[in-house]
């Protein structure tokens, strides 16, 4: 079990690393990289000659390919550690409360983890452009993972909790972390155009719902694969 | 299929595979996007803005 456990995590990481990857450099990077001339300030929004328009376009891909390198290796070493903790909640649902586990039902876990893990820690804390300054890191890192758990938790219940009264709960610590709200600051300082930003915020949104989509399905594809041998 | 008596054995080791593979999956998250050391954050830094990890 440790070793078909450990092993669909790694492929499935794998997988979903380089897939996710792939989709980041034609979509989140582009938009990263010309973020960096704003907070550099090679280039400076709302300043020039008294306009607030300035040029889009995003540095070529290219540059710098050992950075581009550590991305996609990184991406693999995130969607591994995030195949790790599914596997693990995917053998224990099914052991403890008889979910039934196949690669079709791997894509719920996969959007469910989006949901936890992306979509609802997004809420308070959009993903952000480099330059983005925002409130201090320990705290919303505390936000960030108390949302990402509470939100599991939340959905697990709703899932696997037969009575109405646990999934009404279930759907209260959905809500509870943004009823107590992400620590932010009381000022804006944006130093890129709002619209940059928000094609960042959505696109990594985005990409990031096909990498988890795949890693929930490919994760069950091998675990069940896996015991069948 | 497996017997209960089985079952019930595999169900003790199995406890302590979800808890290993968690275990495994939270270091590397911590590496990836959490930790605070300068070379990991600058070789991490396009992938934590592309995954949203609160990181600086």
């Amino acid at each position: 079990m440790t070793k078909n456990l450990l092993s669909s995590a790694v492929f499935a990481g794998l997988i979903a690393g380089l897939f996710a990857a792939l989709l980041q450099f034609v979509f989140v990077i582009p938009l990263l990289l010309e973020g960096e001339l704003y907070e550099t300030g090679a280039r400076v929004h709302f300043a020039i000659e008294g306009t607030t328009q300035s040029i889009k376009e995003a540095p070529a891909i290219g540059a710098d390919w050992s950075r581009h390198l550590m991305t996609i290796g990184f991406n693999i070493v995130t969607y591994t550690g995030y195949g790790l903790l599914m596997v693990a909640a995917m053998g224990f649902a099914r052991e403890r409360f008889g979910a039934t586990l196949s690669a079709k039902t791997g894509l719920i876990w996969g959007l469910c983890g989006f949901i936890a893990v992306q979509l609802a820690p997004a809420l308070g804390l959009p993903p952000e452009l480099p330059g983005t300054i925002a409130a201090e890191l320990t705290p919303r890192q505390i936000w960030w993972s108390g949302t990402i758990l509470s939100t599991a938790a939340g959905l697990a219940i709703i899932a696997f909790a037969g009575e109405l009264w646990k999934q009404v709960f279930g759907l209260a610590l959905v809500l509870l972390p943004h009823f107590i709200g992400a620590p932010h600051l009381d000022t804006y300082y944006g130093i890129a155009p709002p619209e940059l930003a928000a094609e960042f915020t959505t696109a990594s949104l985005g990409t990031a719902a096909v990498g988890w989509t795949i890693l929930g399905y490919v994760c069950a594809y091998f675990l069940v694969r896996g015991e069948d041998t | 299929m497996t017997t209960n008596t089985t079952t019930f054995a595999a169900v003790r080791s199995n406890t302590a595979a979800f808890v290993l593979a968690m275990t495994v999956g939270v270091v590397l998250l911590t590496v990836s996007g959490m930790a605070q050391a300068t070379v990991l954050h600058d070789a991490a830094h396009d992938q934590r803005h592309a995954m949203a990890f609160p990181c600086h």
